[in-house]
């Protein structure tokens, strides 16, 4: 391990350029330690976000040495390069806001428009669901239920970045999420709006998304479910 | 659409055994002469013959154009209605050319 880690930083927005830093190497930094560095030591105007720097709130993500990454539970050891270089640069797919942060809202309206959120009904039930654990549609949503939106998986899919109206497999996995909600009673406008044009059918298994998840998440395997779900909703 | 996407995997099933079919027919028809003369004699008015390969024809024509959509909207800027009605076109196409090979070949 040298003493002095390189870092190339992005700065700008869509146009910019790379900037280069030295940061003292250490053991057991990680990549947003460095960020972080970079900021309170070399250059206070570097736009960069986080929150919680424990892997929940989702914020910090940025593709490292051209990989998407959750920077604050990637220690550098795991992804510098044989040079001992970083190479940090914003999440791809998305518009850049300027340096490493980057505009989320198309990430989240897509969420809305997959309509990834509950749909209780016009009126609340009688009593309590009963869910039991062990039943197939808890276990497809328990799978996915853990995304923190950091926008890894976005970022990594060939189809967002060929096709900007793809909804993307974080907003699909959510959707499937619900779909195996016993308790939703917004379905149909679930399965329509996940099998237009842009939703879960123009997912070419690529599997980025499976790849890179930081939460060890599975949205190709959502998506295959929406995709079942679909057939069999079609065919009644 | 969903339809779309539904069609294309129906057709997907029936081609991947239409096309098995259809292999073994290659070698099967070329026995005992390989004139065109001789293989049409063999063929003529077989009407199990003809109704599977009128079957083929039809999946062809559902499922290229749809795959033919979904590269043309991925990889141009091509879309909307004018790309539909030109697939559509392109269907038919499929359907005029494949029903006259079956008719010639399996015709009376």
């Amino acid at each position: 391990m040298r003493e002095v880690l390189g870092v190339d930083v992005w700065r700008g927005t869509e146009q910019g350029a790379f900037q280069a830093f030295a940061i003292p190497r250490r053991q057991h930094q990680t990549v947003l330690d460095v960020v972080t560095e970079i900021q309170r030591e070399h250059d206070a105007t570097l736009s960069y976000r986080f929150a919680c720097r424990v892997g929940m709130c989702g914020s910090c993500a940025m593709v490292v040495n051209g990989r998407p990454r959750w920077t604050c539970r990637t220690r550098v050891n795991e992804v510098v390069s044989d040079d001992e270089r970083l190479r940090l640069e914003p999440l791809r797919n998305f518009a850049v806001v300027k340096d490493l942060a980057v505009e989320m809202t198309q990430f989240f309206d897509k969420w809305e428009a997959a309509h990834g959120y509950f749909e209780p009904g016009p009126q609340p039930e009688k009593d309590f669901a009963v869910v039991p654990p062990d039943t197939k549609k808890r276990q497809f949503a328990n799978a996915g239920i853990e995304c923190i939106g950091c926008g890894v998986c976005y970022s990594a899919c060939d189809v967002v970045s060929w096709d900007r109206g793809y909804l993307g497999p974080a907003a699909l996995n959510r959707a499937w999420t619900l779909v195996n909600d016993i308790r939703d009673r917004g379905q149909r406008e679930r399965l329509d709006a996940v099998s237009d044009n842009n939703g879960c059918q123009a997912c070419h298994t690529h599997m980025s998304c499976t790849r890179f998840c930081p939460k060890g998440i599975e949205p190709t395997y959502a998506i295959a479910g929406l995709k079942r779900a679909m057939f069999r909703w079609s065919a009644g | 659409m969903a339809i779309l996407f539904i069609a294309q995997r129906v057709t997907a099933f029936v081609l991947a055994a239409a096309v098995a079919v259809h292999l073994g027919t290659i070698l099967y028809a070329v026995r005992g002469g390989l004139m065109a003369a001789e293989i049409l004699a063999r063929t003529h008015g077989n009407m199990q013959f003809a109704l599977f390969y009128a079957v083929f024809v039809i999946a062809v024509a559902i499922h290229a154009p749809i795959g033919l959509r979904n590269i043309f909207r991925e990889w141009t800027q091509w879309g909307g209605r004018p790309l539909d009605a030109v697939l559509a076109a392109f269907s038919l196409l499929l359907v005029f050319l494949g029903m006259r090979a079956v008719f010639a070949v399996y015709g009376v």
